[in-house]
This record gives C-alpha cells, sequence and structure tokens, in this order.
C-alpha cells in the first residue's frame, strides 16, 4: 500500500466473476506523508481512505465484469460506516460482492475487516466509461497483474 | 400504464423526497422535478429491482446525445413508463 499514490490494496486475493465477488487485501504501511498530518504523533488511516479502498475493491469486480474493456469510476456511497480505527502495520481485508448490474453502472455492498472484526462498509454507485486513452487499459492491465489478478482467466 | 406510473411515482417520490402530489404523468423528471443523473442512476436502481428489468440507460443515453431520440422521449414520466412496460412485456414475451 502505498496511500501517497492511492495504490491502496496489495493483493486481489478472490477474483469470482460469476458470483460478483472479490476480496484483495492489504497492510497499512508503517510510514507515509500521509500520517504526517492525520494526525501528527497519533498515525490513523483516514476514513476516506477507507472508502477508497472500497473502490479499488468494486473497481476491480467492474473491471473483470466488463472483462478490462471499460474503466470503472466512483459514482456514490450510502450507509458508509467507518466503525473502528484503522492503524499502521494493520492487515485488512476488503470484500466486495455485486449487488445489481445495471446498464452502465453498478451497485455494490462493502466490507473491510481487520482480524474479522468489521471496521468499515459501504454500499457503492459505480459506474464505466469508455478508456479516455489508450495506454490506460494498458497501466491498469498491468496494475491488475501486479495486483495478482489472473487476467488469463477473462474472456 | 397507471400501475406502472404509481410504481414510478412511488420510487421516484422515495429515491428524490419529492411529493408525491407533485408527480404527474406529465412531468419531465429533469425539468420539472429537478432530479439530476445520479439521483436518476438510484431511481434507475429501485425500477429494475421493482420490475425485473435492466433499464437500458446506456444506450437511451446513446440516443438521446446522437438525436435518434429526444429527451422526453426517455424522461417525460408516462413515456418512462411506455418504455418500462414494453421492456416487462419483452421481458415475459
Amino acid at each position: 500500500m502505498r496511500l501517497e499514490y492511492f495504490d491502496i490494496i496489495d493483493t486481489v486475493d478472490v477474483f469470482d466473476l460469476e458470483n460478483g465477488h472479490v476480496e484483495a487485501s492489504s497492510t497499512i504501511p508503517e510510514e507515509s506523508p500521509v500520517f504526517e498530518g492525520h494526525f501528527p504523533g497519533y498515525p490513523v488511516m483516514p476514513g476516506v481512505l477507507l472508502l477508497e479502498m472500497m473502490n479499488h475493491t468494486a473497481g476491480y469486480l467492474l473491471l473483470g465484469l466488463n472483462n478490462f474493456g471499460r474503466l470503472p469510476f466512483f459514482a456514490g456511497a450510502k450507509k458508509v460506516k467507518i466503525r473502528s480505527f484503522a492503524l499502521p502495520g494493520m492487515l485488512m481485508k476488503s470484500v466486495c460482492d455485486l449487488v445489481h448490474d445495471g446498464s452502465g453502472f453498478c451497485i455494490t455492498r462493502n466490507e473491510i475487516r481487520v482480524d474479522g472484526k468489521l471496521i468499515a462498509d459501504a454500499e457503492l454507485t459505480m459506474m464505466v466509461m469508455d478508456f479516455p486513452s489508450p495506454e490506460l487499459p494498458v497501466l491498469v492491465r498491468e496494475r491488475a497483474r501486479q495486483h495478482g489478478v489472473e487476467l488469463g482467466t477473462l474472456t | 400504464m397507471s400501475s406502472t406510473f404509481d410504481v414510478v411515482s412511488q420510487v421516484i417520490s422515495e429515491t428524490s423526497e419529492i411529493p408525491l402530489d407533485q408527480i404527474t404523468p406529465e412531468s419531465h423528471a429533469i425539468d420539472d422535478l429537478g432530479i439530476d443523473s445520479l439521483d436518476f442512476l438510484d431511481i434507475v436502481f429501485a425500477l429494475d429491482k421493482k420490475f425485473g428489468i435492466k433499464i437500458p440507460l446506456e444506450s437511451w443515453t446513446e440516443e438521446v446525445n446522437e438525436g435518434r431520440a429526444s429527451v422526453e422521449d426517455y424522461f417525460v414520466l408516462k413515456n418512462l413508463c411506455a418504455r418500462i412496460d414494453e421492456l416487462v412485456a419483452a421481458k415475459d414475451a
């Protein structure tokens, strides 16, 4: 996880498109420029970045459902709850389930847990658009490979 | 038509907090009711679930953008209800 680059996910552990289910994990770094401000002397993963982790996990689900041919983006969140502090060194497990596959959008249910304890959850609205440049899908696929997504299984 | 409109108006009222008596078959979702695109996604989500259909929002948008349909064809509620009825009929066929 490199918070300052919004590189939030370390690995995609489960990529089950048939059941609309993705799991990802990430360890909060011990040090990050983000913690210089949030908060001085008491580093805490900002809640918006927990939401961002849920967004990235949902993003992988939508990338997969669209065969990595369209770009997902975060459009809205409901029922957002940040239930506990997420601290450096914690291993976070992010789970995303498809609630509804609409035309050009999806609704997903997301959770983040640490040692099985629910620390954040939300319902996300994700939209998809065509990639705005020919370079971007290449970069996205490369990032997905780095995160452990088995692109060879995609049709 | 009336039952579809009843469901649609109820969904719009609940989703966008618009009093039911302000929603008529002639209402334009954007111009008259002030529904924005993200609110409309919530409405489509609810309608997809209620009717068991997948409202083809992307192709509708494309048709409007390309001039093959007018905004009113989809966003005036009586027309939206007619499109929903068509989708339900196609699903049941």
